[in-house]
Formats: structure tokens, sequence, C-alpha cells
């Protein structure tokens, strides 16, 4: 508890109205449903009704209760943009630390082909893939990570960088430990720094990318409901009935806003603690 | 700008901007052909080809397999690479599977089009982010930067769509003052009917806006801090002069590389604009031919698409070398 009241005292002040809203949408995203009036994807009334008592937001362009869909529709963008995010994780820090500690072809290889990769746009990625793949929610996530994982093995890489060298490493390699043991127990702990101050940035990228492609089309497909779908899905009808449009749209550009600010501390905080450590050693 | 110009590198005898120039342009043409390989086989090599895509899943395997003959989809995959690439030198892209016409065909107005978009929202968005990011960087924690860091603090983040969303129900549906949809007749310029551009540029501006003020403004703080533009103050230059002189200048190449950043992330930004407001763009035409699996379509405009990025951080990277002296001789070796 204490801890988390000295992380709380350390966020800057925008990073903490950021995670206070990014709570708010994740309460949202998860107890939602449960408060739904209608299951989410029937059609309960006619198309595109006005709020009243009986649909408080609304309905769709084919009677579905906005209001349900809306307490529903969140899930979606957070699982999928954190799985993506895990994903990326999951190949880009073995890819860094492999890169960063072995000074042979492996770590050239990787690295030319983190170059190529980051030369493609993030969204024409994701197209081309959709392309090849077809849309839906897996090529979504693969592709999500995909794009990450260039910039993760970049950053792993700077960091094991500056490990190697260091007195424990030499050590741990007199010891003759395993190249896995090393990367693993002895360089791993050491950069964690490095990349919990990097999560938030792309999380925050996961989630407008998740976004960005289920509101083209090319990710989950109707009747989920998601919240960049149902913009999608409802423009037609925006002059007869906003509320299908605005109330997703207030949500997404909430939590986007809030996810970003708070990433944002984070990244602060320990370009903070950084810089002190650098000052202390110097 | 002192020392542009000829400059003796030991022997050579080569204007350095035009070494590191030619330099860039090579590791580029190599990114290129490696982009077009990963594009092609993300394309082709993935399950599903474009005679499956064509007859939909009830097709026979029977007639898939007449069809993939028909398209050449049956010899390896190597040889239909190099004769892909081959026909992206000479100009020739292959034919649309959805208008059955030549890809070229499909793409020439529209290449147009993105142009004048991206062309129009460069030109106001740059000039933009440099004043108020300097405006805000030279007066850290005083009102006028608490208005426009506060403001711009509130626009980072929100999605392309959702700002185009609430712009149509603000100044279009609201109001009718301009076009909810940016229609275009084939064979006309955009520019002939300039209302339909509004809010697709201001939706571009408004997305950017935001982060290219707050990096500009870290630049200009951090240079204003710098202890040579204390000293410049200490030695009694007016702070017009300081400002001008010492902070601005010093913070110019970051900002160039923010730009760099804003111009890479407008082509991702075009692509959504355009189909929100169903502009007759390049970005339009690709997800269209996304949702369609049009597979030489997706290539061309992709490899197009592709090869505009390279050229613009090249084009960014030489803009930063030619504003600092001292990356000149760094970026040449």
């Amino acid at each position: 508890m204490t801890r988390a009241a000295a992380s709380w005292r350390r966020l800057p002040r925008p990073g903490r109205a950021g995670l206070v809203v990014v709570l708010l949408i994740l309460a949202i995203a998860v107890a939602g449903p449960w408060f739904a009036p209608y299951p989410p994807d029937a059609s309960i009334g006619p198309p595109f009704a006005p709020a009243s008592a009986e649909y408080p937001l609304g309905t769709d362009g084919i009677g579905q209760d906005v209001l349900s869909r809306v307490l529903s529709g969140g899930r979606s963008v957070l699982l999928l943009a954190g799985l993506a995010t895990l994903l990326a994780y999951a190949v880009g820090v073995p890819l860094g630390l492999l890169a960063g500690y072995s000074r042979g072809v492996a770590g050239a290889i990787i690295m030319r082909g983190v170059d190529v990769l980051l030369a493609v746009p993030a969204l024409l990625l994701l197209l081309v893939l959709a392309t090849g793949a077809g849309a839906g929610a897996v090529v979504l996530v693969i592709g999500i990570a995909i794009v990450h994982v260039p910039q993760i093995t970049r950053i792993v890489r700077a960091a094991t960088l500056q490990t190697t060298g260091r007195a424990f490493i030499e050590a741990a390699e007199a010891r003759g430990d395993s190249t896995a043991r090393i990367l693993g127990v002895e360089v791993l702990p050491n950069i964690s720094g490095a990349l919990l101050a990097d999560v938030g940035v792309r999380f925050t990228g996961s989630v407008l990318l998740v976004a960005a492609l289920n509101f083209l089309g090319l990710g989950l497909q109707p009747p989920a409901s998601d919240w960049a779908l149902m913009i999608s899905e409802n423009r037609s009808g925006i002059s007869i009935q906003p509320w299908a449009v605005v109330a997703p749209a207030a949500l997404l550009a909430a939590l986007a806003v809030s996810v970003n600010l708070f990433a944002d501390g984070i990244a602060q905080v320990y370009a903070r603690a950084s810089a002190r450590r650098v000052e202390a050693s110097a | 700008m002192a020392e542009v110009g000829l400059h003796d590198d030991g022997g050579r005898h080569l204007n350095p901007y035009l070494r590191f120039l030619l330099r860039r342009v090579a590791v580029g043409v190599v990114l290129a052909v490696l982009v077009s390989l990963l594009i092609f086989a993300a394309t082709e090599l993935l399950p599903g080809d474009a005679a499956q895509a064509i007859l939909g899943k009830t097709a026979t395997p029977e007639a898939v397999e007449v069809l993939r003959a028909q398209l050449g989809l049956d010899r390896p995959a190597v040889q239909r690479y190099l004769e892909w690439l081959a026909g992206i030198v000479q100009g020739d892209l292959g034919n649309s599977l959805s208008t059955r016409g030549p890809v070229t065909e499909a793409i020439s107005g529209r290449v147009a089009n993105s142009l004048i978009l991206a062309g129009i929202t460069s030109m106001i968005m740059i000039p933009v982010s440099l004043l108020l990011g300097a405006y805000a960087g030279t007066r850290p924690g005083r009102p006028g930067d608490l208005v426009v860091s506060g403001t711009s603090l509130a626009f980072i983040a929100v999605p392309e769509f959702v700002i185009a969303t609430f712009l149509i129900l603000l100044l279009a549906i609201g109001t009718d003052l301009l076009p909810p949809v940016s229609l275009v007749a084939p064979g006309t310029s955009p520019l002939a009917t300039p209302l339909v551009l509004v809010l697709p540029v201001l939706t571009l501006l408004l997305a950017s806006i935001a982060q290219n003020v707050r990096m500009v403004r870290a630049g200009v703080v951090d240079t204003m801090a710098a202890p040579y533009v204390q000293m410049a103050r200490l030695n009694g230059l007016p702070e017009r002069e300081v400002v001008l002189r010492h902070g601005l200048r010093n913070a110019l190449p970051p900002a160039v590389q923010v730009i760099a950043l804003n111009l890479q992330w407008l082509i991702g930004g075009i692509v959504i604009v355009e189909f929100v407001f169903q502009y007759p763009g390049v970005g339009q035409l690709l997800t269209q031919a996304v949702a369609l699996r049009d597979i030489p379509l997706v290539q061309a405009l992709a490899v197009l698409i592709a090869v505009l990025y390279i050229a613009v951080n090249i084009a960014t990277d030489l803009v930063v070398v030619l504003l600092v002296p001292k990356l000149r001789t760094a970026g040449v070796q």
C-alpha cells in the first residue's frame, strides 16, 4: 500500500488524472455488460429510435440498444490491445536481448530485419497483412504485435548493450552460466526500468491501431459490439440518431487520451529515476 | 548557414552533402527492395490467394486451380516476385482484380488528390506547430504556455476518425456549413471545389498539431535553459535576439525531426481520413482494395506508399544534416 502511495506521489498530475480515467473506463468495460438492459447483439426495437425511457441512448441502424452495446463494447479494444502488446514483448524482448548480447551474425540479422520493418508505416503493414490473411481479431493482434516488435527490440538491445561488460555479467560469464541464464537472470532484471517506461506508450499505440482497424472494418466483424465498430456502423445515421456515434466516440477518445497521459507520466517517472542514478554514480 | 558549399574532405573533393545524400539514397533503394519482398510475401504467401479471393469460399477446388493457372499463380513464388519487381521498375503494375483494368489506370488520378490533401495539411501544420511550440516553449509555466500545452494535452492520442466524427457533427450536420463527405467527380480536381477539402484537412491538423507542439515546445525549453543561452542573456543581448538567434535556431533540428515523424504519421492518417470522408485518394483506394482482397492493387499501392515513406525519411535526414553542421561529418563517414 505504501509503495502504491509512493508511486502515486511521484506521478505528474496529468498522469494521475489519466490513471483515474483509465480505471473508470476499465470498470465500465469489465462490469458494463452486467448492467446492460438488453442483449448487445439483438434487434429489440425500431431502427434509429431516439433516446427514450425504454432505450436510454436510442437504438442503432438495425434496432439494437445503443446503451447495451456501449456498455459491452469496451472489452474488445482493451483485450485486443493488451494481447497485441503482450505478444509484442514476448517476441521483442528475447530478440533485443540476443541482439544486444551476441555480437555475432544473429545480432546483425535481427537488427537489419528491424530496419526493414521500421521502413513500413504501421497502418500499411496491417492493411497488407489483412489482404494476405483476411480480416479478423487474430490477424489484428498478430499484426499489431509485428508493428511493435522492432521498437521493443531496439530499446531492449540498447539497454542490454549498457549492461554488457559490467562486473556481475562478467562474473556470470566466468562461472560458465549459459547465455539463456545470463540474459534471463542477470540482464533482464537490470533493464526492466527501461522496459516498463515504454510499456504504456506501446499500449497506447495498440489501442489506436485496434480502434483504427475495427473502424475500417478490417478487425472485428458485426454483430460484435466494439466502440470503433459502432462509430463505423452508425455513421450513416448520425443526423437522425447521433447518440449511436457520439457515445462510443466519447468513450474511445477518453480511453485513448487517458492511457496516453498515464503512459507519459510513467515514462517521466522512469526518466527522472534514471537521471538520478546517473547523477549518483557520477 | 555560413558553411554550406564545397568542403574539402581528405582529397575526395565531393560535396559532403551530396555524398551523404547518395549514401542515404543507396541505403533507401536496398530498403525499398526488401520492403517490396515483405509486401509480396505477406500478400501472396499467406493462406488464401487471389484466385480464392475472386471466386469466394464456395468455389470448387477445380475452379480455383483453373483460375490460378490463368492468373499465373501456379508458378514458383520467386519467379513471380522477380517478374512483379521487373514490372514495377518498367512502370507496369499488372491488372486490378476488381476493375479488370491496369493498376496504373486505377491509381493515376488519385495520387494527385492525396498529394493535394497532404500538401495543404503540411503547409498549415508545419508553421503552426513551430509557432505554437516556440511561443509556449519561450514562456514555460506562464499563462500562454498553460493554454497551449493544456489544449494540446487534451487532443493528443484522440483517433483521427473520432475527431472527424465530431467535426462532421458540428460543422456539417449541426450547421450545414460544409459537406459531410468529400465527393469529387472523376476527372475533376478537388481544388475546383475547395470546400470538400476543409474537413479532411482540419481533421488531420487537429490530430497532429498537438503532438508537434508538445515536442517542439520541449526542444525549445531545453535550448532556452542551455548555458550558452544564459551566457547570451548575461552578455546583455536583448531577449528578442536571445530567443531568435540562440534559442530557436538551435531548437530547429529536433523540430524538423518532429515534423518528419508527423509526415510519416500523415501517410497513415490520410488513409483513415480519406475513408471517413470518401475522398477519392490513394488511401481510400487502398482500403477498398484490401476489403475486396484485390492483391495486385494492394501490392502496387503498398509499394508506392512505402517508397514515399522512405523518400520522406531521406529528405528530412538531409534537412537535419543541413541545419546541424556538426552532424555533417558524422553522417558522411
